[in-house]
């Protein structure tokens, strides 16, 4: 084997920590994910543009001379009102219709946030620098980019922060017996509306955080949000809805699995590996249900 | 069914008049044709089957691949022509442009055909949106991927042979426009005789309620992968002709691209009208025309009108026009109507 990893090992620990650190970010984008779909029962193509507008937030705090670390405080508040924003627009019209409607709706929200973006902020790639500098690690061997070590912390603070937030206040008690049975919760005198209002507004407020911290670490381009919205997938049905600590593991696995196949395969396979990884653990999981003859619901 | 003879032949005569009436449109109408076979298709899976895909687009960008690569393999080494990039250091005869034309349309059709049965059984034991997403990853993935591969030519594309220096452009757009209408009337006899067979019962009775199907003992896993090989089919020949009349193939923008292509499809099929057999047809055409006036009057703001488009069409005619019209005129649609209780349900509303 003349691949580079298995020649130079410290490069194996370098993929596992850069892939850890990354997939934490990653399960940050799969909470929201799996906090709507739990709730409003809605799979949001747009979820991924999402991300990379908030980034563009935290980027132009960054041109206008604002550290854009800040950013992870400022993106999610503007980020929740227009997830609000596009709730009462869109995603209440289609809420209790069939899935693949809101698949195709927010498929429509996504191109649109696409090409928006690309008209107001122009198609290159850019990234906001924070300038938090380097760790080395292993005499000089491994670098690690404090900016990453950052997002991962950041990440786990909004994390926990809302699983507390969900399990102590009104409206988190209200979200989540909307999950249970909304017909049931709203007998009982939740108004559900406002309820998957607030749901997709937190969720676009969890994107808000994650895509400053992306622009952050790595870089961001109006295209790109397809592939964060095919992984937020992947990790929500590898978890399970409501598995909280299984969307934070396979989401750092998810990030391992790209950091080796990145090295292993190259670059340019890596979009196309994600989406394949997709196709592969469905198909699994598929065979693995049919033997009790059941399906994924 | 006289009425019905006398409507195909009308629409075959203004079919086989169009480009010399209206010779500007050559082109836009070639690729009219295209777009009613992609919709067509996709309606045996999304509408007849209740299997709504978006990984159509992977046979369509298969096929186009695969007659663009057997056009210049047949004749030159496919390597040096992709790196090329377009030179005229080779040169197709005319006699050599049409075999390999020929050839490459029947393995554009054939070769995506059997991979949707290869994968069709591991791909069709999902159901609903899983299937949905799924499929779009099938299709980002094989773009992605395919734009890594050299001898394709990667990320800098696939320059199509050019048309052989008979006619001339006027020569050019009437061949691609045959061509594709060709394919089009191929498509909907092929459909229509599909539609008129109990194979289209069974697929009507795997969207209404898999579980029940099974429980009659209809073999549905058997039934899916024929559904989906008949649309990898038409796909796949309709990929390879529209690689010929761009002339250019790139692997994101052109040949699998989902968001593009594999969404029109999708839009086109629901705009006309789901499960029905016009409905993607007049789907087709008021979307190219309404495509065409956004392309040419909002240019760089087309994408925007698209994404409004679909979100309005998605929320506000789920059931397209045929539906609209099915529950406008029930009678015209072979459905029996008692008059009393149609007024009191109108009363009701």
């Amino acid at each position: 084997m003349d691949f580079l990893v298995f020649q130079v090992p410290m490069l194996t620990v370098q993929a596992l920590l850069d892939g850890l650190l990354l997939g934490i970010l990653f399960a940050l984008i799969a909470y929201g994910m799996a906090l709507q779909w739990g709730v409003m029962n809605i799979i949001n193509i747009a979820q991924g543009d999402l991300v990379i507008l908030g980034g563009y937030i935290a980027y132009f705090m960054y041109l206008y001379g604002i550290h854009p670390g800040w950013g992870v405080i400022v993106s999610p508040i503007i980020m929740y009102f227009v997830g609000i924003g596009i709730y009462k627009l869109v995603i209440n019209k289609v809420v209790d219709r069939d899935l693949f409607i809101s698949i195709l709706a927010t498929f429509g929200i996504s191109i649109l946030f696409m090409q928006l973006m690309n008209f107001a902020f122009g198609a290159d790639v850019v990234l906001a620098n924070s300038g938090y500098g380097t760790t080395m690690l292993f005499n000089n061997s491994v670098t690690l980019p404090n900016s990453k070590i950052f997002s991962a912390v950041v990440s786990i603070v909004f994390a926990v922060g809302l699983v507390i937030y969900m399990k102590r206040s009104k409206l988190g008690r209200a979200i989540r017996a909307t999950a249970q049975n909304a017909r049931a919760a709203k007998i009982l005198g939740v108004d559900t509306e406002k309820v998957y209002a607030a749901t997709f507004g937190i969720n676009a407020a969890l994107c808000g955080v994650a895509g400053a911290l992306i622009s952050i670490t790595f870089t961001i381009h109006p295209y790109m949000g397809l592939p964060y919205t095919i992984r937020s997938f992947m990790i929500v049905i590898v978890a399970g809805l409501g598995n909280l600590p299984g969307v934070a593991l396979s989401g750092m696995g998810l990030g391992i699995f790209e950091e080796f196949a990145d090295y292993i395969l190259g670059t340019e396979f890596r979009i196309g590996s994600v989406f394949l990884l997709l196709v592969i653990i469905l198909v699994y999981r598929r065979f693995k249900l049919s033997r009790k003859r059941e399906y994924l619901k | 069914m006289n009425k019905n003879l006398i409507l195909y032949l009308g629409i075959l005569i203004f079919g086989l008049a169009a480009p010399f009436v209206f010779p500007a449109f050559k082109v836009q109408l070639s690729i009219l044709c295209i777009l009613i076979v992609l919709a067509t298709t996709w309606n045996i899976q999304g509408g007849e089957m209740g299997y709504n895909t978006f990984g159509n687009i992977l046979f369509y960008g298969l096929g186009m691949y695969l007659c663009a690569s057997v056009q210049v393999g047949m004749f030159f080494p496919l390597a040096e022509w992709t790196e090329s990039g377009g030179e005229k250091t080779f040169v197709h005869t005319p006699v050599q442009f049409f075999q390999g034309m020929a050839a490459g349309l029947v393995i554009a059709a054939v070769v995506p055909t059997i991979v949707a049965g290869l994968i069709g059984y591991s791909i069709l034991g999902l159901r609903g949106h899983y299937f949905a997403i799924c499929t779009l990853g099938l299709g980002v993935a094989a773009g992605e991927i395919s734009g890594g591969i050299e001898i394709i030519g990667a990320g800098q594309g696939f320059t199509t042979p050019p048309f052989p220096d008979v006619g001339g452009l006027e020569a050019r757009g009437e061949f691609f426009y045959f061509l594709s209408f060709f394919a089009l009337v191929f498509t909907f006899i092929t459909v229509r005789a599909i539609y008129s067979t109990r194979f289209k019962l069974i697929l009507n009775a795997i969207r209404d309620n898999e579980d029940k199907a099974e429980a009659m003992g209809i073999q549905t896993m058997k039934y899916k992968i024929i559904g989906w090989m008949v649309s990898a089919f038409f796909c796949g020949l309709a990929g390879g002709i529209m690689g010929g009349l761009v002339g250019y193939i790139d692997s994101t923008d052109v040949a699998f691209d989902g968001r593009e292509m594999g969404v029109f499809m999708v839009l086109m099929a629901i705009l006309g009208g789901k499960g029905t057999l016009w409905g993607p047809i007049i789907g087709a055409t008021i979307f190219h025309i309404f495509k065409e006036g956004f392309w040419t009057f909002f240019l760089g703001w087309q994408y925007v009108a698209l994404g409004v488009l679909i979100v309005i069409i998605v929320i506000y005619f789920p059931e397209g026009i045929m539906g609209w019209l099915r529950e406008k005129y029930p009678e015209k649609f072979g459905e029996v109507v008692d008059e009393k209780d149609r007024k009191a349900q109108v009363e009701l509303k």
